[in-house]
């Protein structure tokens, strides 16, 4: 029983993975193979050229650069402020701090994309249109009730006395934040980074409603779709584009996954 | 005196941008949905006129709102029936496999998760395009195209979204069987429980806490699928016939220049995840949720 099992897990994984290995195929199989009305699932003259294609003619290393700008400022403004707010709210008793948990718990369930309109209107009367800001400013208001809500946990891990011992040895509430919550709390920043660069890295949307005329400031998932043309797709650039846009969210993702299994686990439980 | 303040400032931050981004916004889109919001009010060429609940009557008497919201609601529903199907068959699956496959399984499910919305749409659509697919060849179907049927272009899409969020409920739901101890399940493998019974009758019960959780989440996610569906059917598929709530206001919005009518639309949706939120909180509160 358990070796059928076992054969039908991996085949189950086999299936799964499929459409990762069939997009990195595509992506290094020649021109002719791609037209092919029969497919083969191997390639015997593996080439380069897809790639050649969309690095140098279409420009895509500035939007992976973009992309990337966009992704690594979310992720260190959106982890500063959630790492603040969450000491104030494990930390602190105050009045409304159940109030203001509620806020942060339903403004994760805010469908943003209906927020497009009035957010579209807001950059453009600031006149952010067509710049980067404009996606660093929304994301990183997206990533954080997220983020506050699981960063909320890791502080909560690190014992009082900790900060107390501190305190009584003289140190200022600066130094306690600083020298000694901030570095404890390391793992749990971790995991939340991943996953607001993940939420930046993939935005699609505002990425298409904010960079509307200035191309060289596009991201990857907006310049993905100029391979997509009316007569004819080149299937060849648009998965070599695609493969070159999962890479770092992957490399990104087996990297902490154990982490990210616990800090997920924390997150659904508290 | 300080000590008061403190937990004040180390909030600000937060609430400076999620005031700025999020409160002011939802306040605009409400603002928006009772304007008379087009092309002429936005370059500035006429002025913007309060029409009350117009935009809202004429959402509602359109019969394709109607069909548009059926088809969100279908659509979701069925995304959320599979993705647990899946999630949760393969969560069991795991804790009764060898080790060397479990971690080819969580692996392979691991990667599905990690690829971007984009990417997995664009491998979708190559794997079933219509002539150099690699599915209709091996299939034998040449020449069909997937996205002309609206419901097979909805099981496309679906299939693509289910590919990509079943990791999440299975990573989570496998975490919490694993929680629940041993003996339980020992003993009940001894009192001779059949793997069917054990599941419903001992897990089930059990992980209603984390199943909630699970249940809820991927109702919010699949309601909200923007990506996939734009990309897929290219903005809506033929004809309209594969809008959902989100991608009809944008294009009402956006393509169009109705943002008064599109942002009625917005808050029709941002009403009905409401709902779906406040049931979440009052589970979250039932299991025991010390806030």
């Amino acid at each position: 029983m358990r070796r059928v099992l076992d054969a039908l897990a991996v085949l189950i994984a086999a299936v799964v993975i499929f459409p990762i290995y069939w997009m990195v195929l595509a992506a290094i199989k020649p021109a002719g193979e791609i037209q092919s009305l029969h497919q083969r699932p191997w390639t015997l003259s593996p080439s380069l050229d897809a790639f050649r294609r969309v690095l140098a003619v279409n420009d895509f290393g500035r939007y992976l650069l973009n992309s990337l700008i966009v992704a690594l400022v979310v992720v260190l403004i959106s982890g500063l402020i959630a790492f603040l707010a969450a000491v104030a709210l494990t930390r602190f008793h105050f009045r409304f701090r159940t109030t203001i948990l509620v806020v942060f718990l339903i403004a994760q369930m805010v469908p943003v994309e209906a927020l497009t309109i009035p957010l579209f209107f807001l950059v453009r009367d600031l006149g952010a249109l067509n710049t980067l800001g404009s996606l660093m400013l929304v994301h990183t208001a997206f990533t954080l009730p997220f983020a506050i809500w699981m960063l909320r946990g890791f502080v909560a891990a690190v014992p009082d006395e900790l900060d107390e011992a501190a305190q009584l040895d003289g140190a200022s509430r600066l130094t306690v934040l600083w020298r000694i919550l901030f570095p404890l709390i390391a793992p749990g920043l971790a995991a939340t980074s991943v996953f607001s660069f993940i939420h930046a890295w993939n935005d699609f949307l505002f990425a298409r409603t904010f960079i509307i005329s200035a191309t060289d400031r596009q991201t990857l998932p907006m310049a993905l779709l100029v391979f997509f043309k009316p007569d004819e797709n080149d299937w060849g650039a648009i998965m070599a584009a695609s493969t070159l846009m999962t890479v770092p969210v992957l490399i990104f993702f087996l990297l902490v996954r154990r982490r990210l299994v616990s800090g997920l686990g924390g997150a659904v439980k508290d | 005196m300080r000590q008061r303040f403190t937990p004040l400032w180390l909030l600000l931050p937060a609430a400076v941008v999620l005031g700025g981004l999020f409160l002011y916004p939802m306040y605009q889109l409400g603002l928006i949905s009772v304007l008379d919001f087009r092309q002429a009010q936005v370059s500035g060429g006429q002025p913007t006129r309060f029409v009350g609940l117009d935009n809202y009557v004429q959402l509602f008497t359109d019969p394709q709102f109607w069909s548009v919201l059926l088809a969100t609601v279908g659509f979701a529903a069925a995304c959320v029936v599979a993705t647990l199907a899946v999630g949760a068959g393969l969560a069991v699956l795991l804790t009764r496999i060898s080790r060397v496959p479990r971690l080819l399984l969580s692996l392979a499910a691991m990667a599905a998760w990690a690829v971007p919305a984009v990417s997995g749409s664009t491998v979708w659509m190559f794997l079933f395009d219509t002539d150099l697919g690699f599915v209709n060849q091996l299939l034998g179907t040449e020449g069909f195209n997937w996205m002309y049927d609206r419901y097979s272009a909805f099981a496309l899409v679906g299939a693509v979204v289910v590919w990509s969020s079943f990791p999440f409920v299975m990573v989570t739901l496998y975490a919490g069987i694993e929680a629940i101890s041993r003996s339980v399940l020992e003993a009940a493998a001894l009192d001779g429980a059949s793997t069917w019974r054990t599941f419903w009758q001992i897990m089930v019960p059990m992980l209603r806490p984390v199943l909630a959780v699970v249940v809820i989440q991927s109702i919010i996610w699949d309601f909200k699928i923007f990506t996939q569906i734009y990309v897929m059917t290219r903005g809506g598929g033929l004809a309209g016939q594969n809008l959902t709530l989100n991608v009809y206001a944008y294009q009402q919005a956006f393509a169009s220049s109705e943002y008064g009518l599109g942002s009625a639309i917005g808050v029709v949706m941002m009403l009905i995840l409401l709902a779906v939120t406040v049931l979440y909180l009052r589970t979250l509160r039932r299991s025991g949720e010390p806030l």
